[in-house]
């Protein structure tokens, strides 16, 4: 561990530090870190900025190794961290992109107003908690076939859509209509198929969930109506992945880039960070399987957004497109994308790794959906079950210096056993509860690791984002009813 | 001086850490996996009803220890098992052999805790210590 990052900053401007390559020797860029300096503080204590110069080894890292505000220590990169790779001499990392790969969160609008949904609110969840499959163990609903999974490995949300889960419209408001070409089911293995089948269609647990909330706050009127957003309605937020199937793919591609790094003699100051290059056999393969992970996790959210649809219809008994209930949006926050940015007035193409981190591109892109062509694409930020959650839209700025990225979420402050330890005794559940938040979990006793205490309080990271222009505020949203596994 | 625990498990972040210590290094590894567990369930309450043979090669002692755990931790998802017993009946830097015994997963007896996705290569150590060795693997929860 190398001691002193924080005199090694340099300050750009109120939400901006720089990590120099003078720091580590290896790194070939410098770091840059979002945060204002109360966040920067919260990050003392772990070895995210360590992690943030580790990246800066990667070969063919363009501009700089970045961390959005949300950053944490993670294992290889950062979470919250952002890497550029040049697909000439440029590598892909799986530590780059996560086990949970395309993990993502997924925004669902509603008519419905609280006192809509107040009466009906025990009822819901308990709706919700039974059709959305959560927790360890949990096994799927639905039962796939080989052949099926190659096409939902190929196709993503589309094959559900295809046997009726989902509005047609869904894929106009997902990340890349929610399947990355380029998936190759001969570059996944066995072991992820067999994951993969046993947990299709589940939330998982961990920092996963499921929230109906209510939108207490507007800050850009013409984004939110929009994204068809008001103060008062009620929305259905969730955040998960691709579950054990991009697990194993990760897993097992570690080893084979082990191995690459070795072949193609990359020197790695973390073992996490194994990579091969782009343009090799082993770099492609990882692509190749990694999409088809990304395609497993659009098609488990769509999955769950069919089913929470339903869930809604039944208790409320309208069907789902009476109650208003389209999409706003699906984004990723653990994928590699290859993606076309400006580098030094020249346009380039480029490996983009967002490791707990959010794309955000403009107003006017050609891959923002036309209905939000003009105010940006909407950017998910998941807060923490206790205080709320914002949506953000995409800017010109974020696409000029972030490679079109963004955070992700809160980000954690405390360890698990920490925040358990500080909350000994402390009936999680029942101060939820006070406040009128509905709680349906499967393990009640590891809710402490998942309260409010354990996170940044994700106003402020939204705050940073708005500040330094990468993102804008648009809405709030306030917890009514949480469900997690 | 005050004998460390066979194992235990450690703070981090975002997820978990897990140290496994022995006289050898099969013992390491057999206590690595109960730290792996002991996450997941209460180890008491599983019966050893069950048992899987496990064989995994890797190119080190490190990446054995990955592959140890991501096998195990594969085993436990796909036949629904959580384990408590481990005997490692061979093992060298490159390739362990061993058998694990446990039970299917039974969320009213065993108690159920974290979901673990993967077994990182973060601060992955397989160390020599006074007395025998020590490994160290961060979990991704």
């Amino acid at each position: 561990m190398t001691k002193g990052w924080l005199s090694s900053l340099e300050k750009v401007d109120d939400y901006r530090w720089r990590l120099p390559t003078s720091y580590k020797p290896g790194m070939r860029v410098p770091g840059l870190i979002y945060a204002d300096e109360r966040l920067l503080r919260t990050m003392a204590g772990d070895q995210a900025v360590e992690q943030v110069a580790n990246v800066a080894f990667l070969p063919g890292v363009v501009g700089y190794s970045m961390a959005m505000p949300d950053i944490h220590w993670g294992y290889g990169f950062p979470i919250g961290g952002v890497a550029a790779m040049r697909l000439n001499g440029g590598v892909v990392s799986p530590g780059g992109v996560g086990f949970d790969i395309n993990c993502g969160a997924r925004l669902i609008r509603t008519d419905l107003t609280e006192a809509d949904v107040r009466p009906v609110l025990d009822r819901l969840a308990d709706q919700l908690f039974r059709d959305v499959p959560s927790g360890l163990g949990a096994h799927g609903p639905l039962r796939v076939s080989n052949n099926e999974l190659d096409d939902i490995m190929l196709h993503g949300a589309a094959w559900m859509l295809d046997r009726g889960y989902g509005a047609p419209d869904d894929l106009d408001a997902t990340e890349s209509r929610g399947c990355l070409a380029g998936a190759d089911p001969a570059t996944v293995s066995r072991r992820a198929r067999e994951r993969g089948q046993e947990q299709l269609g589940t939330l998982g647990a961990g920092n996963h969930f499921l929230e109906i909330e209510v939108v207490e706050a507007v800050y850009d009127e013409e984004a939110a109506r929009a994204f068809g957003l008001e103060i008062g309605r009620v929305v259905v937020f969730f955040h998960c992945g691709s579950r054990g199937f991009g697990h194993q793919v990760c897993q097992d591609y570690l080893s084979v880039m082990e191995k690459a790094a070795r072949q193609f003699e990359i020197v790695l100051p973390d073992r996490q960070l194994a990579c091969a290059p782009l343009d090799s056999k082993q770099g492609k393969d990882y692509l190749a399987a990694m999409a088809a992970a990304a395609n497993f996790a659009w098609a488990n959210r769509q999955a769950i957004a069919h089913w929470t649809r339903g869930a809604f219809a039944h208790v409320l008994g309208r069907p789902a497109a009476e109650l208003g209930m389209t999409q706003v949006y699906d984004v990723a926050h653990n994928i590699a994308k290859v993606e076309e940015h400006r580098v030094d007035g020249q346009s380039m193409r480029l490996c983009v790794h967002r490791k707990g981190a959010t794309r955000a591109f403009p107003a006017g892109h050609a891959e923002v959906p036309p209905r939000y062509r003009k105010v940006g694409q909407p950017v998910l930020v998941p807060g923490d079950m206790g205080r709320y959650s914002y949506v953000c839209a995409g800017t010109e700025r974020a696409m000029a210096e972030t490679w079109g990225s963004t955070c992700h979420g809160a980000g954690r402050l405390q360890s698990r056993g920490a925040a358990k330890r500080s909350l000994q005794g402390v009936d999680v559940v029942g101060r939820l509860e006070a406040r009128g938040i509905v709680v349906r979990v499967r393990n009640r006793s590891l809710l402490a690791e998942e309260a409010s205490e354990a996170y940044k309080d994700v106003a402020d990271v939204v705050e940073v984002l708005d500040r330094a222009g990468i993102s804008r505020k648009v809405a709030r949203m306030k917890p009514l009813a949480v469900i997690k596994g | 001086m005050i004998a460390q625990p066979p194992f235990e498990t450690f703070d981090h972040t975002a997820d978990v850490g897990i140290v496994g210590r022995g006289l050898t290094l099969g013992e390491a590894f057999a206590n690595a996996a109960k730290a792996m567990f002991s996450l997941m369930v209460d180890l008491d309450r599983i019966e050893p009803r069950e048992e899987r043979r496990i064989e995994v090669e890797a190119d080190d002692r490190e990446g054995l220890l990955v592959a140890w755990l991501a096998e195990l931790l594969y085993i436990s998802e796909v036949d629904n098992l959580v384990f408590n017993r481990f005997d490692v009946d061979e093992i060298s830097d490159t390739r362990v052999v061993a058998h694990a015994f446990g039970e299917p997963l039974d969320l009213d007896r065993h108690n159920p805790k974290l979901m673990i996705k993967a077994v990182t290569r973060h601060m992955l150590e397989v160390a020599s210590v006074a007395g025998g060795y020590q490994v160290r693997v961060i979990l991704d929860i």
